[in-house]
């Protein structure tokens, strides 16, 4: 039974804290920013790999003047440096697309359509440089697996995870301990709440409105690059390595609760776990159990098929929209 | 029609008089009738946006369906999955689907209230699943087995252009019962949800659709290029006039369209529409049934959706699920719809053509633009740019983004305005 359980750890709860960490950090971006700016940032995915693709070519030009620090890849080192970097780009963005729309006072649908463009433009560029090809991180490096024995008797398998698992599952900690304490201790932190609670009182309460819009796409921009370079370590580097689960992490945000960043967290682990869970086979933990179960275990039990994993997720975005469109966490209504 | 109009659409057949004589006429009358098609998808998406202000993202998904419906409509029989147990595996699915369907439905007017009905409701449709997937999982493997998926039914395309139009009816039906509550942001994200349901489904039910293996040929409703040439026509001739036919139906639908779509705005029912659209608070308190009304509209823009995209098959002649992205086929028909201008019909059109000549012949555009700087660079001691073609290839998705960015912030009304009558 242990040898089962340890499968199931490694093939569900594993992958969907890897997957997790991805939805969490990149939903606390769309979630902050729909908070402010009161609109659906569908470019975000595409920041996300922007960030990657950042940390790719820092990655390159390192290796190639003989910088790197043994033991950890040369993608996770130059990770800071990509979040500034995009950082800085996502408020060039906001400044040359967005901005100009607010202060027209355009409706959140058309700044939805603006950040379809961006999407397109972003997608676009990336794929004009670095041509469609997947490219990885590891080309040079290996990527170290760490396997981990389990003391009891009878037990064969080990507990296995990567190295950038571990390091995704740590930063996201740092991340979100970082953010906490930003928004609960923080003056500007403090302000963003009050903001994303009631924009005009804010404002009447002498918030300075354009600050706190301009620290918002610094953060979403760094944690975009963040999760966005930890997705591209854990698999592989494409163009439309973020755009494809730009809707899961928009389920994120909303099953979350728009607006509310400790949402985004639990929801998007929560997300990550069901998309695990519903394709793990789970006839492999029944059987050790046939003895006692009054039926036959088939060969195989799985929620879904493999390929509709993505769907899950769409599955549950749709289901919450309908049955509770302001998310499990009660969330911001613009 | 206002002037501007006719001088908009006379610059629109010069670029295609110039694109003709640039790339020749066969390629142009490809062009022609793909244009055609999407203007009918676009004309669907003006009656959706356009007179109802409704968001509506799952377009894929709409042209997916009728590539399906058309697919499986004229596709020809596939005797060895008639003479199998195939049919009878599939019936008993379907009763499973219907014994889940009305266990849902019974468990829903059980007359308990609170949590146990929850509980029960979230028990109905997980057994209704249930009792589904044991059903379907054997008859799927046992088709792609036996005899490969279940064929077509041999028809007229045009009863397949139908048929999409149907079925993306009744989607649309089920999707704005579900959704058109949704305030607009939510809508938006939650029909781009659904597109990527249907596009999962049709992608992996190998069955229905043979999946990624792609099912070709499908025929055409006017002859094909073989068949002219069977009749002793030259090659080159054959693919013009075989074109020609296939563009002429097509043609005849969009005038159809157009002119009913054109007439209904105009008169009583256009002018409700734009009411409720323009504040449907106030049109509620005057006794119309908002919606109602909006849901005629969203199913009546996806049946053109549906027929465009099924025309779209049978033209290219084959059907690959694989081949279907949100960027080529939802975000492509929305910046069609507002740089042609939202709430214009002959804008939606103008905007169809417009952009999917710009969509088509950008990446000839960027390749002789590449290769020119490639020169130049080398000339320079630079090096050549590699890789060109592919990268040029790319080069739409970026101007795309352009295009719609610069829309939407200097004309967001677009290039045909709508005519406000007082």
């Amino acid at each position: 039974m242990m040898n089962e359980l340890i499968f199931f750890f490694n093939n569900v709860v594993v992958a969907s804290i890897a997957l997790g960490s991805i939805y969490a950090v990149a939903g606390v971006g769309v979630t902050l920013i729909f908070g402010i700016l009161r609109f659906a940032h569908f470019a975000h995915g595409d920041m996300m790999t922007m960030g990657a693709f950042l940390a790719f070519v820092l990655a390159g030009l390192f290796a190639t003047l003989g910088w790197s620090v043994p033991g950890l890849p040369t993608g996770f080192i130059v990770m800071p440096i990509a979040m500034v970097l995009t950082a800085i780009i996502a408020f060039g963005l906001d400044k040359a697309f967005y901005a100009p729309l607010r202060k027209r006072k355009a409706s959140s649908v058309t700044l939805l359509i603006a950040s379809i463009g961006v999407t397109l433009i972003v997608q676009g560029l990336i794929r004009l440089i670095f041509g469609s090809g997947a490219a990885s991180f590891f080309e040079t490096e290996t990527k170290q697996l760490i396997r981990i024995p389990v003391p009891l008797e009878g037990v064969t398998r080990t507990i296995n995870f990567t190295q950038p698992q571990l390091l995704m599952v740590l930063m996201t900690i740092v991340a979100v301990t970082v953010l906490h304490l930003f928004l609960t201790r923080s003056r500007l932190g403090k302000a963003m709440r009050a903001m994303a609670d009631n924009a005009d009182l804010a404002q009447v309460s002498g918030i300075n409105t354009k600050l706190v819009v301009r620290v918002t796409w610094i953060i979403a921009g760094a944690l975009a690059a963040m999760a966005g370079t930890m997705l591209a370590l854990d698999v592989q580097l494409k163009p439309d390595l973020a755009f494809n689960i730009v809707l899961p992490i928009f389920a994120a945000a909303i099953v979350g609760g728009l607006g509310q960043p400790y949402g985004a967290i639990a929801a998007g682990y929560l997300i990550g776990f069901a998309e695990s869970a519903a394709i793990f086979n789970w006839s492999v933990l029944l059987r050790p159990l046939q003895g006692i179960l009054p039926f036959e275990v088939p060969v195989s039990i799985t929620f879904v098929p493999t390929e509709y994993k993505l769907t899950v997720a769409f599955v549950i975005l749709v289901v919450v929209l309908l049955w509770r469109p302001t998310g499990i966490f009660k969330g911001a209504s613009s | 029609m206002t002037r501007r109009s006719v001088m908009l659409f006379g610059l629109l057949f010069a670029l295609f008089v110039f694109v003709g004589i640039a790339t020749g006429v066969q390629y142009t009358t490809l062009l022609l009738v793909q244009s055609f098609a999407y203007a009918l998808i676009a004309l669907g998406l003006n009656i959706q946006w356009g007179y109802g202000g409704l968001f509506n993202f799952s377009i894929m998904g709409m042209l997916m369906l009728g590539g399906a419906a058309v697919t499986f409509t004229s596709s020809p029989v596939n005797p060895g999955f008639w003479a199998s147990e195939g049919p009878m595996l599939l019936g008993r699915a379907v009763l499973g689907l219907a014994v889940g369907l009305a266990l849902v439905w019974g468990v829903g007017r059980i007359a308990v209230k609170g949590r146990l009905k929850a509980v029960l409701v979230v028990a109905s449709w997980a057994a209704g699943y249930f009792i589904y997937r044991t059903q379907i999982d054997p008859a799927a493997a046992y088709i792609e087995t036996t005899s490969g998926w279940v064929g077509g039914l041999g028809l007229n395309p045009v009863f397949g252009w139908i048929l999409g139009g149907i079925l993306a009816a009744g989607l649309a039906l089920l999707m704005g019962k579900i959704c058109l509550g949704l305030r607009t942001d939510y809508l938006a994200i939650a029909t781009i949800g659904i597109s990527e349901i249907i596009r999962a489904l049709l992608k992996n039910m190998d069955w229905l659709t043979r999946g990624t293996k792609t099912v070709s040929p499908i025929p055409w409703p006017t002859p094909l290029p073989q068949d002219l040439q069977a009749a002793g026509m030259a090659v080159n001739d054959s693919f013009l006039y075989a074109r020609l036919g296939f563009l002429a139906i097509a043609a005849l639908i969009l005038v159809v369209a157009l002119f009913l779509v054109q007439r209904a705005y105009n008169g009583p029912w256009g002018r409700m529409m734009r009411a409720i659209r323009d504040n449907f608070i106030s049109a509620g308190s005057m006794g119309k049934n908002v919606t109602q009304r909006q849901l005629e509209l969203f199913v009546l823009g996806s049946v053109l959706m549906g027929i465009g995209g099924a025309m779209l098959v049978s033209f290219q002649q084959i059907y690959d699920p694989g081949a279907y992205q949100p960027i080529n086929h939802t975000f492509l028909v929305w910046v069609m719809v507002i740089v042609g201008g939202a709430g214009n019909n002959f804008g939606a059109i103008f905007g169809g053509f417009l952009i999917y000549v710009a969509w088509m012949t950008s990446d000839q555009v960027a390749q002789a633009v590449l290769s020119t700087v490639s020169h130049w660079s080398t000339d320079l001691g630079w090096g050549a740019i590699p890789e060109i073609e592919s990268r040029a290839s790319q080069m739409r998705v970026f101007v795309l983004g352009i295009v719609i960015t610069v829309a939407i912030r200097y004309f967001p009304r677009g290039l045909l305005p709508e005519v406000r009558r007082q």
